[in-house]
């Protein structure tokens, strides 16, 4: 037994050299967790750190470009835009989080349900499912909180609303699989009773590919906000949103082209920082799966 | 060939469920809106005598699903009921807007189809590639922008600074082929651009599953390059799937629309939508939402015969 072979000192690492080597081995989703880290912090201080009021409107000083008082200049209230930003950045946080809430409370017991039941209640509820994802998503959308009345929270339960028939099929078809596995058959033998088998098999199964398919719906609903913003059905001027921004900012687009640029970054920076972390959370979940 | 008339049979057979269900959701989003349906329907300033007479030919009063019958019976007859707003027939509307809509989703879907694809094949057959790295970077990319924001930088270069592109509004494709193409340019290529990027991604990953499979691994001990490999033997594998992630998109362009046509100021059926529904006209909301299900339902449809064509054992699912 003199064959083997000293492969160094074998110490268990410290949790912080841990999270080093994991730091240096992922910097995307490092980036993207700062990224997000920093936009938690400047939607919980807007009011500290936003240098004017967001809704103060100035006459005086309509549609300046940046300078020196105003970083990023004023929109055509006069309002300063920088601040009307940071202010949109926990309304866009509440509307992400919200809808992808509401898929999951909706989607995830549905799927459990219809998984774990099966036979012709599967058919059928699945068919409903496929006939819900038949509508183009925005405009299923826009049609609900039409109907539920227009505003943040009614259009971010109506894409909550429209993401959750994602969400029960994923868990469905994670369901079935978990379900005829050998070994819940096995607990089931020894008398596991039905929750015991959905609270100790079938969730921890399911629960991997639902945590990255949450994290990317995270983006594709912050998206869907500023659409939703965009249209005068989200957020409700004079509160700040940054597909609302966009929105007022194109009237006045041949004079202050300027004013476009923020706004839109901002939205494509979060939504890149979602999908980021959804993705190395892919990666890192499933073993089968090397750096794709 | 004699069994596709018996494929397109079952298919067809399968989706009534979907379309009762589809159907069904559009009849409930009237349902809904807080308070009686009879006096939303009825719009604004209307009389007491009005709002008994729309809860009679709806038939408020009875059960939910006999309800659905009868909205069911009107729908299908054509009859989709008179806007609140303009008191137009809602198919009228309809009619005159979805063209818009259908001219730029199409023009878009060819835009990403002809980038996308290629785009897709390159990146799986130089997998880690710098080639590959570009391309997942750049479909990463194109997945987070936001797509009216593209469109606002769109119009403020290609129309505003360079006068390329006109700005906004749309032309019928039957009057003025040139002017109509020239027009949707701008927003099929801000509709496009994250089409691209899901498709580049897509057919990268599927691509890459069906390279890595042992009848590929045995070409390739036979010497052959994987573009080769596809050229000579995988495109028709390929396609199946190529075609069912292209009929997917439609949803995607649907969605997009709705905001694309808002910048651009196109009459469209996206436009049609999201002004009806802020101000509460019902009828032509369940309108325009039941067309745009019914197209993307007639569109899956499509792609599944087809696939059944190119793929026999697809027949068999």
């Amino acid at each position: 037994m003199t064959a083997i072979v000293n492969q160094g000192p074998v110490r268990p690492r410290s949790p912080l050299s841990r999270l080093w080597r994991w730091m240096r081995s992922d910097v995307r989703a490092v980036l993207a967790i700062g990224y997000l880290t920093m936009l938690v912090i400047v939607s919980l201080f807007a009011p500290v750190i936003a240098p004017y009021s967001p809704l103060e409107q100035n006459v005086a000083n309509l549609l300046l470009p940046p300078d020196t008082h105003y970083w990023l200049g004023t929109d055509d209230l006069g309002r300063d835009v920088l601040s009307r930003l940071i202010w949109g950045a926990p309304n866009s946080l509440y509307a992400s989080l919200l809808a992808v809430s509401v898929a999951i409370a909706l989607g995830v017991p549905i799927g459990l349900i219809i998984g774990f039941v099966g036979g012709w209640f599967d058919e059928v509820a699945s068919r409903f499912i496929d006939a819900l994802l038949s509508f183009p998503p925005i405009v299923l959308a826009i049609a609900v909180t039409g109907a539920l009345g227009i505003g943040l929270t009614n259009a971010m339960l109506s894409v909550g609303f429209v993401f959750a028939p994602f969400l029960a099929r994923l868990v469905r078809a994670q369901t079935l699989t978990v379900k005829n596995a050998l070994y819940v058959d096995a607990a089931r033998g020894f008398g596991a009773s039905t929750t015991h088998i959905i609270i100790k098999h079938i969730v921890p199964n399911a629960i991997q590919p639902v945590i990255v398919q949450v994290t990317l719906m995270l983006a594709i609903a912050l998206l869907a906000e500023a659409s939703l913003s965009f249209l005068s059905l989200g957020v409700q001027p004079p509160a700040a949103s940054w597909g609302g921004m966009l929105a007022r900012a194109y009237n006045y687009i041949e004079i202050a082209l300027a004013q476009m640029y923020a706004p839109g970054f901002a939205i494509l920076l979060t939504a890149l920082a979602f999908n980021a972390l959804g993705e190395s959370m892919r990666v890192a979940l499933d073993p089968t799966m090397k750096r794709r | 060939m004699h069994r596709l008339p018996f494929l397109i049979g079952r298919r067809l057979w399968q989706l009534v469920p979907i379309i009762v269900f589809a159907t069904f959701v559009v009849f409930l989003l009237l349902h809904l809106v807080p308070g009686d349906p009879a006096v939303t329907l009825a719009g604004d300033y209307a009389s007491k005598e009005r709002i008994a007479e729309i809860r009679q030919i709806y038939g408020f009063d009875k059960p939910l699903i006999v309800q659905y019958g009868v909205w069911l019976g009107h729908t299908v007859t054509g009859d989709f009921g008179k806007s609140l707003l303009s008191s137009a027939p809602v198919l009228d509307l309809i009619k005159q807007r979805l063209p818009n809509t259908i001219l730029i989703a199409t023009y878009a879907l060819l835009i990403a189809g002809a980038i996308g694809i290629p785009l897709g094949v390159l990146a799986a057959t130089r997998v880690g590639s710098r080639v590959d790295t570009f391309v997942t970077s750049i479909a990463s990319l194109g997945v987070a922008l936001p797509s009216f924001w593209l469109a606002i930088l769109l119009v403020a270069n290609f129309s505003l600074i360079f006068h390329w592109f006109p700005a906004t509004g749309a032309r019928p494709i039957t009057v003025d082929p040139r002017l109509a193409i020239l027009h949707a340019t701008l927003p099929a290529v801000a509709l496009a651009v994250g089409v691209i990027a899901e498709l580049a991604r897509q057919v990268r990953s599927a691509l890459i599953e069906v390279l890595s499979s042992q009848y590929y691994r045995t070409l390739r001990a036979k010497g052959l390059s994987p573009i080769a490999m596809l050229w000579k033997h995988g495109l028709r594998n390929v396609s199946v799937t190529m075609l069912t992630i292209l009929g997917l998109q439609v949803n995607r362009l649907f969605s997009g629309a709705v905001v694309i046509e808002a910048v651009f100021a196109v009459p469209g059926a996206g436009q049609l939508v999201a002004y009806s529904a802020i101000n509460k006209d019902f009828p032509v909301v369940q309108g325009v939402v039941l067309v745009l299900v019914v197209i993307v339902i007639l569109i899956n449809l499509t792609v599944d015969v087809l696939s059944a064509l190119l793929d026999p054992r697809a027949a068999q699912a």
